[in-house]
């Protein structure tokens, strides 16, 4: 299956720029890895060191928040959108 | 949360007059003009997003807003802070955002708040308010007015920047989730880079404390549908909105059925950072078990005149060194090359290690100590620090 993921402003510098790069994968798990693996960069962004996604980075499909379906392991059809919201804190400064 | 309305406030003929575009309104009207009249928002932090989103309520005719800051204006902020003005630069950011709004509307109290929120006098200010507006900077504020609004039962209206992406929502409303339900955990400090490191577009702070202003005036007149159980994402370079569905989390530790988090904690170790309270102010910590030590701009300037002569590594982008370098510095490599660049940094000798403020050198600077530096010295308070208290003929950005 062909992914898009959507790539925040915040890890774009690890995505060489991209603001979306299109993923192989039938799982959101194997979308992720072949996510990290065009780019190694954004993989400590996103897993802890065992691997697990990190829990200030939340990864939604379509509009749906993976946590509530079956997290890494949620089907993804060709063409879905997946997007990584991490969290971010800028408003005063 | 609404007074009957018998008890909302009468508008005077001057108000009838200078609300008259509402009071022609549906879904406004007399009624709800008298609610905005009457309504109390506590806005936390007057800064990007604080500035717009209180000009608009104080021009919407919210009756009294409480403005939390104890900042002062920086020159940096004009940018986007246009709540404030250049003869304000220097002085205080509440009272900036007072005369302001006295002169916007002089119908609305302002409260003012001199003071770092903190776990010690949250509950007490964000009670008396309808509706809490967080407009901060960093992740132990916004759990600290997540969790004071869960507690105290108060919407908990949302913004957050960064570069050119904006997030708003709008939490513990009617029933809605929190932000822990969004987010459980903050990110560990340095990770993800704060404005004032990361840059922001001047306008994208007014595009988000717009769009929380709008939310707290539906709140407050009870009409629309808000954002709670969504999450508006805005990126201004796409010129797009995206909205996600938010959910409450079932295993939430504060809004969940069986929450662990009963009162406010300590949101500074909670988020694994230094006291923030004061701005992050560095401290003169000398060697830690950090393996690198960590200096004042003083403690440096007063080693380097007495001879001290380390090889300087800045360790920021290309594009800050075309604004400000210091003269001294030796070598520029992004911090996060550091660890491919060892080649050109010399092991024999000490090495100072500065960027901006002291955040992303103090990750180089644990870099090369892991890669076997043995005297390394990380620049507190960075080139900033530098120009604020050594060289003033240097510019800050």
């Amino acid at each position: 299956m062909s992914v898009s993921v959507m790539i925040p402003t915040a890890l774009r510098s690890y995505a060489e720029g991209n603001a979306s790069i299109t993923c192989s994968g039938s799982t959101v798990g194997e979308a992720l890895a072949s996510l990290t693996e065009q780019h190694p960069g954004l993989a400590k962004h996103l897993r802890t060191a065992d691997g697990k996604l990190r829990s200030f980075v939340n990864v939604y499909l379509g509009e749906e928040d993976i946590r509530y379906m079956d997290g890494e392991a949620t089907p993804v059809a060709e063409g879905a959108t997946l997007t990584i919201v991490p969290s971010i804190a800028g408003g005063a400064r | 949360m609404n007074a009957p309305k018998t008890e909302l406030p009468e508008l005077n003929n001057e108000e009838i007059g200078r609300y008259s575009r509402h009071l022609i309104l549906p879904n406004v009207g007399m009624e709800g003009q008298r609610k905005l009249k009457g309504a109390s928002v506590l806005c936390v932090g007057t800064g990007g997003l604080g500035s717009p989103l209180a000009l608009y309520l104080a021009a919407a005719g919210v009756g009294r807003i409480g403005l939390v800051d104890f900042d002062v204006v920086d020159a940096s902020n004009l940018q986007r802070q246009i709540i404030h003005g250049t003869s304000w630069v220097g002085k205080s950011k509440v009272e900036s955002a007072k005369a302001r709004i006295a002169d916007l509307n002089p119908n609305v109290q302002v409260d003012v708040y001199e003071e770092p929120l903190t776990s010690d006098n949250a509950l007490a200010i964000v009670e008396p308010y309808d509706v809490i507006v967080d407009g901060t900077d960093n992740f132990p504020t916004r759990y600290l007015v997540n969790d004071a609004c869960v507690l105290l039962g108060k919407p908990n209206v949302y913004g957050s920047i960064f570069r050119f992406e904006g997030q708003a929502s709008v939490f513990n409303h009617e029933g809605g989730p929190c932000y822990r339900c969004l987010y459980e955990e903050p990110p560990p400090p340095g990770l993800v880079p704060s404005c004032a490191e990361g840059g922001v577009l001047g306008i994208l702070p007014g595009i988000i404390g717009v769009i929380q202003a709008t939310e707290i005036v539906k709140i407050i007149l009870g009409v629309g549908e808000t954002l709670s159980g969504r999450l508006m994402l805005y990126d201004a370079l796409g010129m797009n909105f995206r909205q996600l569905k938010l959910r409450k989390n079932p295993k939430c530790v504060i809004c969940g059925p069986n929450p662990t988090v009963t009162e406010l904690i300590d949101y500074n170790q909670f988020c694994g950072v230094p006291s923030m309270d004061e701005g992050a102010r560095p401290t003169d910590v000398s060697q830690t078990d950090e393996g690198f030590a960590r200096l004042s701009v003083k403690d440096i300037k007063a080693k380097l005149d007495a001879g001290w002569a380390p090889f300087v590594l800045d360790v920021r982008k290309p594009h800050e060194a075309d604004i400000v370098k210091l003269d001294f510095a030796d070598l520029l490599v992004a911090h996060e090359d550091v660890a491919a660049h060892l080649a050109e940094i010399p092991k024999d000798r000490d090495i100072l290690v500065h960027c901006k403020m002291g955040g992303r050198s103090a990750k180089a600077s644990k870099v090369l100590a892991d890669a076997g530096y043995g005297s390394v010295t990380n620049m507190e308070g960075g080139i900033t620090g530098w120009a604020n208290e050594i060289d003033p003929s240097l510019p800050t950005y």
